[in-house]
């Protein structure tokens, strides 16, 4: 009698904790294509809520889906699809899985562990083989079970792929809206794939050009709070900041350098934007570039030795290197009339950048793994795309988008195979940043 | 009573619809420009005061205050010669008067390249007002970039009104 009851009562949160899930989920609109036929697939089990505690509103398996979905490479089993609900790997059905052309199955249960806090187990089962290739827990507090989520994905990755997964990282991104009577605009941390929103500072003048530290505690970015433009550098979890620069004219482009300590910026406080670097702890100035035509948009290689940056010295907007602490300059981009705003991979072999025409702007991959001067690939169809930023594993590419008269984010697989939109409330959402990887 | 009430619906879409009208037009900004006026003849008409203020709000070449560029372009096309010209005499005749340039770009390509952009076409309306006598201490020159567009659509009646340089008087006289 007391059972049933509590079973009554328990099926009456479930219920409204998959209203509030579906709540939730749209916040983000996923929008995966057919994808790449190489795509893994895999089928992520809906986990068992074994804890005693009420259920999470926290679709675990969904998440771990999605996240592995979205990165191109794999193609997780629809929900509809998925027709038993084993939550141990001695309930898994191999036959079943082989059937439906499946390669892993992921299972697993969240229970209870000490002092308020879940432990979720999970289990990555090979389906031709039928062997175990990763039996896991993860413990988290209440309200951590998406970022619990993300981490399991990433070890899925890394275990599948032998490469870090990258889904437990944030973003951040700036939003507008200038069609009120109270514009705003809005710099914005999330988790990688768009849920949990933060907002971090907000005005009525545009912020521009968010940029993470190596270690993911600040961001830099342009503000016109004060009528021209300055720099300020944030720390996200206190909302404390400092003023870098204010000079006249350009204070533009921020980046920080691999090691944290210094900060690329452009100025043309001296008549024309150059490129600058900045000992943060002491806002010591070093000028990298001294030309007449525009030099800005400075990105450092991860070696921390050379700054891309762009500069239309020839004519034409296109990307340019330049050693750190000073010294000639070289061109990189020799495709194209339109190049910039460069973005590099972690391990320095990629560089993604706008590449433009007049009226078609794309998102371009230049791969120098194979050659000296490289390989581009166009990864965006346009027309207005830009700001493309790497995840830190550069398995994928987030980039803004207008669609109609609205600025959109999109996630790409780094060869663009795969892209997935990321749908934030209402106005303009452009200016995305990858952060780097948190510790696990 | 049955017509007071309709007439009272009928208002009441109507300030509904202006509401949304308005709406609409949000993006445009409060005092929009008026289109580039006719070329002024050069030797101004005897009785012009050039500082009497109120010729800042009557004198076509000076109630102008915009140029626009053509795109990836900075050069002042020759029709906004003339206003500017207008604006320089302006400044010259009155030392006190200051303004601020503000530059900006359409919003294609990337928002940091266009805030470069946006300083060339400031600095480009700053170079001929101080070439036609005008003193560097009574321009500030700020770009915007692609943030302040005037017009919001992506195509082309956009784009070439949002590739301007805007005259801003921070003092007249």
């Amino acid at each position: 009698m007391q059972i049933g009851k509590r079973i009554h009562w328990l099926s009456w949160l479930l219920l409204l904790a998959m209203t509030l899930a579906t709540t939730a989920q749209a916040q983000l609109v996923v929008d995966i294509p057919d994808g790449r036929p190489s795509a893994i697939p895999i089928t992520v089990v809906p986990f068992a809520w074994e804890s005693a505690g009420f259920p999470d509103s926290t679709d675990l398996a969904e998440v771990i889906s999605n996240d592995l979905t979205r990165s191109g490479q794999f193609r997780g089993l629809p929900r509809n699809d998925i027709f038993e609900r084993p939550s141990r790997g001695a309930q898994i059905n191999f036959a079943n899985y082989r059937q439906l052309k499946q390669d892993y199955v992921v299972v697993g249960r969240v229970q209870d562990g000490p002092d308020n806090t879940y432990r979720i187990e999970f289990e990555l089962h090979g389906v031709l083989k039928q062997d175990e290739q990763l039996a896991l827990a993860i413990s988290g507090r209440p309200g951590d079970l998406r970022a619990s989520a993300h981490q399991i994905a990433d070890l899925i990755y890394e275990k599948i792929l032998g490469v870090r997964g990258a889904f437990f990282t944030r973003i951040a991104y700036i939003t507008a809206k200038r069609q009120t009577d109270n514009p705003e605009y809005a710099i914005w941390v999330a988790d990688s794939d768009g849920f949990n929103p933060q907002r971090i500072v907000w005005n009525s003048q545009p912020f521009i050009s968010p940029a993470w530290s190596p270690d993911g505690r600040y961001l830099a970015y342009v503000s016109f709070e004060h009528g021209g433009q300055s720099i300020y550098m944030h720390e996200v979890s206190t909302g404390s900041r400092r003023r870098l620069t204010s000079f006249k004219g350009i204070n533009g482009a921020p980046a920080f350098s691999p090691d944290g300590r210094q900060m690329a910026l452009t100025l043309s406080k001296d008549g024309n934007p150059d490129i600058y670097v900045m000992d943060i702890a002491s806002s010591r100035l070093t000028r990298l570039t001294n030309h007449y035509s525009i030099d800005t948009e400075p990105t450092w290689m991860p070696n921390g030795q050379e700054i891309l940056f762009t500069s239309d010295r020839a004519g034409k907007p296109q990307i340019y290197r330049v050693p750190a602490s000073g010294g000639n300059t070289a061109r990189v981009t020799s495709v194209g009339d339109y190049n910039t705003r460069a973005n590099v991979s972690f391990d320095g072999r990629k560089i993604a950048m706008v590449q433009g025409n007049k009226n078609v702007y794309r998102i371009a991959v230049l791969d120098r793994e194979r050659s000296d001067t490289g390989t581009v690939r166009v990864i965006t169809s346009g027309p207005l795309d830009e700001s493309p930023s790497f995840a830190p594993n550069a398995s994928m590419v987030l980039y803004a988008a207008r669609e109609g008269n609205r600025g959109v984010l999109y996630a790409a697989s780094a060869d663009g195979l795969v892209k997935q939109k990321l749908t934030f409330g209402e106005g303009d959402v452009r200016e995305p940043a990858w952060g780097p990887f948190r510790p696990r | 009573m049955n017509t007071s009430v309709r007439a009272l619906l009928i208002a009441l879409s109507c300030a509904v619809a202006v509401g949304c009208a308005k709406k609409e037009v949000r993006p445009e900004p409060p005092a929009p420009e008026p289109p580039p006026p006719p070329v002024q003849p050069q030797t101004q008409p005897a009785g012009d005061n050039w500082t009497d203020v109120a010729l800042l709000g009557s004198k076509p070449c000076l109630v102008a205050r915009t140029a626009y560029f053509d795109y990836d372009a900075s050069n002042v096309r020759s029709e906004a010669q003339e206003m500017i010209r207008c604006h320089a005499k302006w400044l010259q005749n009155n030392p006190g008067a200051r303004m601020t340039l503000e530059g900006n770009a359409d919003e294609r390509g990337s928002r940091e390249y266009n805030l470069g952009l946006g300083e060339r076409r400031g600095n480009a309306v700053r170079d001929l007002l101080l070439a036609n006598g005008a003193s560097s201490a009574q321009i500030n020159v700020v770009s915007y970039g692609e943030e302040r567009p005037v017009c919001t659509m992506s195509d082309d009646s956009c784009w070439s009104k949002n590739r301007r340089t805007e005259i801003v008087y921070t003092v007249k006289q």
